[in-house]
């Protein structure tokens, strides 16, 4: 396999931009922030964060926001991932692994509906703000 | 501890940024036996106290989650080198940044696989914190390929959107497979 070149790619971004230019603003203003501290890495938040890339990439989805962030104080069930949707609840969720990411793309981010099974609410009470980070 | 050395990569490197980096230079360089990895940043550095703390598997700098003890990455690093018959090293200086250097002999029977290095490189330049970040990855004592982060930045705008991030991926996992088919051959 050749590698691809910086000009390759360029023009790769190009293509990509002109189809998404077609499509409908879907996925605007939604995020997911995957917890990429010392204990999401141990758990594996690095599959993790690739099956949400190849799931949105399924779903052409090309325009929700993927951030990584520390530890969210939930290290017990890592890896931990916060999906934002306008519209919807702010959910943390945990014990997110290849499987339940791809779910979570089906059923929060296409379908609107909350995996009810992986939900773990909020931070740890000592990471968020006294005034609950509002 | 982590499951690949991609992963300890991805720990190490994020404290660069975290300790305010804004240069952050990774090498990787994959021998016949040996693996180096070296992270030099120019974040605020540590005296020699602060450096045997780092190393303290209860140690993590006050102030980010005040009453917590944590801070697993460098003591997770350092005993799985340990383990393996690698080679580890920590030198800082106040205010002018840090170099951990470390090396597993993959053929050793503890040594952690690679992983998904393309991933874990993906990330890291994708990572909010990551300033300026150059990444270069030898195979076998060949040029291997760079990633600059800044030029990578150039082409596709920002490294945040699902789409732009598909294609990092992509080209960075084109990079890693170009190197082992040039090796191959």
């Amino acid at each position: 396999m050749a590698k691809m070149t910086l000009e390759e790619l360029r023009s790769l971004r190009e293509r990509v931009q002109a189809d998404m230019q077609k499509r409908d603003i879907e996925g605007k203003d939604s995020r997911i922030i995957i917890g990429m501290g010392t204990c999401g890495i141990a758990a594996g938040a690095k599959e993790t964060l690739d099956a949400f890339l190849a799931a949105l990439d399924e779903h052409k989805l090309t325009n929700i926001s993927v951030t990584q962030t520390g530890c969210m104080g939930l290290c017990y069930v890592e890896p931990t991932v916060e999906v934002i949707v306008p519209g919807m609840p702010n959910v943390i969720y945990g014990k997110v692994d290849r499987k339940t990411a791809r779910k979570i793309v089906e059923e929060h981010l296409v379908a609107r509906r909350l995996v009810t099974d992986h939900i773990f609410d909020r931070p740890a009470a000592d990471i968020i703000k006294k005034d609950g980070g509002k | 501890m982590h499951i690949s050395l991609s992963d300890y990569l991805m720990d190490i490197v994020q404290n660069s940024f975290e300790a305010g980096a804004s240069h952050v230079q990774l090498t990787i360089q994959e021998g016949e036996r040996m693996m180096i990895c070296t992270v030099r940043d120019d974040g605020k550095g540590m005296d020699e106290a602060t450096m045997r703390r780092a190393l303290d598997p209860f140690y993590s700098e006050e102030g980010k989650h005040r009453g917590r003890r944590f801070g697993l990455g460098l003591p997770f690093l350092h005993q799985a080198v340990d383990a393996c018959g690698g080679e580890f090293s920590l030198q800082s200086q106040v205010g002018e940044g840090t170099v951990v250097r470390f090396s597993f002999d993959m053929a050793h029977i503890d040594s952690p696989p690679i992983g998904d290095l393309a991933a874990a490189l993906c990330f890291l330049l994708a990572h909010p914190a990551s300033e300026d970040l150059k990444i270069t990855r030898s195979l076998a004592g060949r040029s291997g390929y760079t990633l600059d982060r800044r030029e990578l930045q150039d082409v596709l705008g920002e490294l945040e959107s699902s789409g732009s991030l598909s294609l990092l991926r992509r080209y960075v996992a084109s990079q890693e497979a170009g190197l082992h088919s040039e090796y191959t051959e």
